[in-house]
């Protein structure tokens, strides 16, 4: 089944992924090790002096219940942006699947706001939800909604999930839409045949023969909310108000590159980079059982 | 051949930092910032004009980002032994730095070992006191300082029937003129304030001679504790929740997210740096005035001096640097110093002047009859006589404390607790960044 290209000889395809593992070596190992050993030390901001104290960082991280919170918030946080945009790239998919006029410009379009850089995507949330200058903000204002993002964390967190899912509703729908473009016509004609009509057969055969690339998605949006989500969350309300928006990343941030506590950041990527490993394995586990099946 | 050559020249690029900080025989002298914008064309223009005075040192400035980026930058690049002569540092950094060590030469030992003389006592006290050992020994060269004061805008005045020329003094004054902004609509907000922990406490405590921290607000140890959960600074929280409450304080966000509101008119009065004068003069299409921050009589009759904010000069130390680039840095910080450079960039900038000298010129120039109310920061810092508790603060990761304030504050303004359970809150928290700073500087 496989068609695979043999090298022979070991030389060659060790030389083939060097570069690759000299990368990986210098780019992720290197300060991946340095990570986990400063996350076991105290050290001034300037380096001078650094003592071990084993798991100290760990135990103090885990017994503030603001880490915890942050755990959870960051859980619900990626929970939110993904099924957000992954629902509504689906349905986008769905209806961009189907014979229309112009349907090459709509999914253009629709695949536009993935070249948008965070901070720019966050600037026009901005512009679109400040309660003083943004359009929909002033407008829910003025007709009595208290809208006030500054203050209201409810409003804080429903804001930067809407930005960040906007961003990655693209992402999605290029792959629903392949997706969709790849379930044989013969199933649906059958389902067709036998009766099934509109969101029955959309429910029974539609969504299942989607569940390989809803699996993908959901691991790669899950991992797009907990990381690059920083620079919009960051833009729009630096975690606040209060904490309401502050998830692992910023945080991470905050404590090592404005506070300045190194071991305690430290601390906090190497749970974080536990919690990639864990997910991507959970992703090869699953992936790999699918296709060996 | 042509792969050849952009080899060679990459390469060659490659090399050109590693190269010794000498051009032409001159001294060069590496100077970091976080200038931005018309503040950066200042910058440029003072390190202009100072390789124009004279030709050994080369002073070459370098923006590096925001002053929280600028702070980061220097800590990566003193653990990789590349640190540049100069670095601007903000002034809530200032703890940090003086825990650097052997990695800065402060001001006083700088001084000493160049013979390049830099007098304390040509600084005005308030800015010097706040980069100064409690011995009174320079450590870091004041550069650009402002602080605090109330912005108002005129019209908004006037439409609600009160004085333009007699700004409120006092927050049961603030308090009334607001209420009489809000039943007059004569503006959208009432007030609001930028900084708010800078502005509403660090500010409010200095004015008021109360303490923000134990040991001298940190000055005379780094076994301080945080005092804001006293009586009159919940006071001033209470305040500010009760106002936003009757809706004659708005809260608009953190940092500086709420100026907007008074260049485009919106707010009625607002807190914020000195520093926002040239964008009020060059952006404000309305009638606006300055004023000293407000009071409570209730606390004290005649209110201290402010606290300045800004952000000064750090001299950095480096492997291999030799005693002629720290001559010259010296030099440089010297000529920083002169009434001259400091009367001109407190006039271009809005800044403070930091020297005495520096203010008087301004006055004997005439700026101050040009520019009404532009003295009025300098003289709320000049005010009475400065107490340690009017010195400044000196608290290792205080942006972090800070911030926890305001999160507080916030969780406070959102009706998620009282005043005084917000300062409680944020004192048990501020406190653990202060045990966990001590912790690792004696690390």
């Amino acid at each position: 089944m496989d068609r695979r290209t043999i090298f022979g000889g070991q030389l060659l395809p060790a030389l083939l992924v060097l570069p690759q593992l000299v990368l990986t070596l210098f780019f992720f190992y290197w300060p991946a090790a340095e990570a986990v050993w400063s996350s076991m030390t105290t050290t001034d901001p300037f380096g001078q002096g650094s003592v071990f104290v084993g798991l100290e960082n760990f135990a103090e991280l885990f017994s503030d219940p603001l880490y915890l919170q942050a755990i959870l918030r960051t859980v619900g946080f990626c929970l939110a942006v993904s099924v957000l945009a992954m629902a509504v790239a689906l349905l986008l998919a769905v209806f961009a699947d189907r014979e229309i006029r112009g349907r090459a410009i709509y999914r253009t379009l629709l695949i536009w706001p993935y070249a948008v850089a965070p901070a720019l995507s966050a600037v026009l949330f901005l512009f679109l939800l400040n309660p003083q200058v943004g359009l929909i903000g002033r407008w829910l204002n003025r007709h009595g909604i208290p809208w006030d993002y500054h203050l209201d964390g409810g409003q804080a967190l429903l804001m930067v999930v809407l930005a960040s899912a906007w961003k990655q509703v693209s992402y999605n729908f290029i792959f629903y839409l392949a997706g969709l473009q790849s379930i044989p016509r013969a199933v649906v004609e059958a389902a067709r045949m036998d009766g099934a009509r509109g969101w029955r057969r959309f429910r029974t055969i539609t969504l299942p023969l989607l569940a390989p690339t809803t699996f993908f998605l959901l691991v790669v949006n899950l991992v797009y909310a907990a990381f690059d989500t920083f620079g919009t969350i960051y833009a729009i309300t630096k975690g606040g108000p209060g904490q309401a928006t502050e998830t692992l990343v910023i945080k991470v941030y905050r404590d090592g590159m404005i506070n300045q506590d190194i071991g305690g950041s430290s601390a906090q990527s190497v749970v974080l980079m536990l919690g990639v490993i864990v997910v991507t394995a959970v992703q090869f586990r699953f992936m790999g059982r699918r296709t060996s099946a | 051949m042509r792969r050849r050559t952009l080899l060679a020249s990459s390469a060659a690029l490659a090399a050109a930092p590693l190269l010794p900080a000498r051009a032409a025989g001159k001294t060069t002298i590496v100077w970091w910032h976080a200038m931005t914008a018309q503040l950066n064309d200042e910058v440029n223009r003072i390190a202009d004009s100072f390789n124009k005075s004279q030709d050994e040192i080369e002073v070459q400035p370098v923006y590096k980002g925001g002053y929280a980026d600028t702070l980061t930058a220097t800590i990566a690049a003193v653990r990789a032994g590349q640190a540049p002569h100069l670095v601007q540092i903000f002034e809530v950094g200032t703890g940090t730095m003086l825990t650097a060590g052997k990695a800065v030469k402060q001001v006083w030992e700088l001084s000493k070992e160049t013979g390049v003389k830099l007098d304390p006592a040509a600084y005005i006290p308030a800015v010097r006191g706040y980069y100064s050992l409690s011995d009174g020994r320079m450590a870091s060269m004041p550069f650009n300082s402002s602080t605090a004061v109330m912005w108002y805008n005129k019209d908004a005045f006037r439409k609600a029937g009160l004085d333009p020329a007699k700004p409120p003094a006092t927050w049961p004054e603030v308090e009334a003129a607001a209420r009489a902004i809000k039943e007059k609509s004569a503006a959208e907000i009432p007030m609001t304030t930028s900084w708010p922990v800078w502005i509403q406490l660090e500010q409010y405590a200095a004015l008021h001679n109360l303490p923000y921290a134990t040991k001298e607000n940190g000055f005379a140890g780094l076994d301080t504790q945080l005092e804001i959960a006293a009586k009159p600074m919940v006071k001033q929280v209470q305040r500010l929740l009760d106002m936003a409450k009757e809706g004659t304080f708005r809260y608009a966000g953190r940092d500086n997210a709420p100026d907007p509101l008074l260049l485009s008119g919106q707010a009625g009065i607002h807190f914020n740096s000195s520093g926002m004068r040239g964008a009020l003069v060059k952006s404000a299409k309305y009638d606006w005035g300055v004023a000293y921050l407000p009071y409570d009589p209730s606390l004290i009759k005649e209110p201290l001096n402010s606290i300045i904010g800004g952000a000064s000069l750090w001299t950095m130390t480096a492997p291999n640097r030799t005693p002629a680039e720290y001559k010259a840095a010296a030099t440089f910080l010297a000529y920083l110093g002169k009434p001259e450079t400091d009367a001109a960039w407190h006039q271009a900038t809005g800044y403070v002047p930091v020297t005495l000298a520096g203010f008087e010129l301004s006055k004997t120039q005439g700026f101050y009859e040009k520019n009404p109310g532009a003295d009025l920061p300098v003289k709320q810092l000049a005010r009475g006589h400065v107490t340690p508790n009017s010195k400044g603060l000196r608290l290792g990761r205080l942006p972090e404390i800070r911030n926890i304030i305001q999160e507080e504050l916030e969780k406070a303004l959102q009706g998620g607790q009282s005043a005084q359970q917000a300062m409680d809150a944020a004192t048990t928290r501020g406190n653990k960044v202060l045990r966990d700073f001590q912790k690792s500087v004696k690390a």
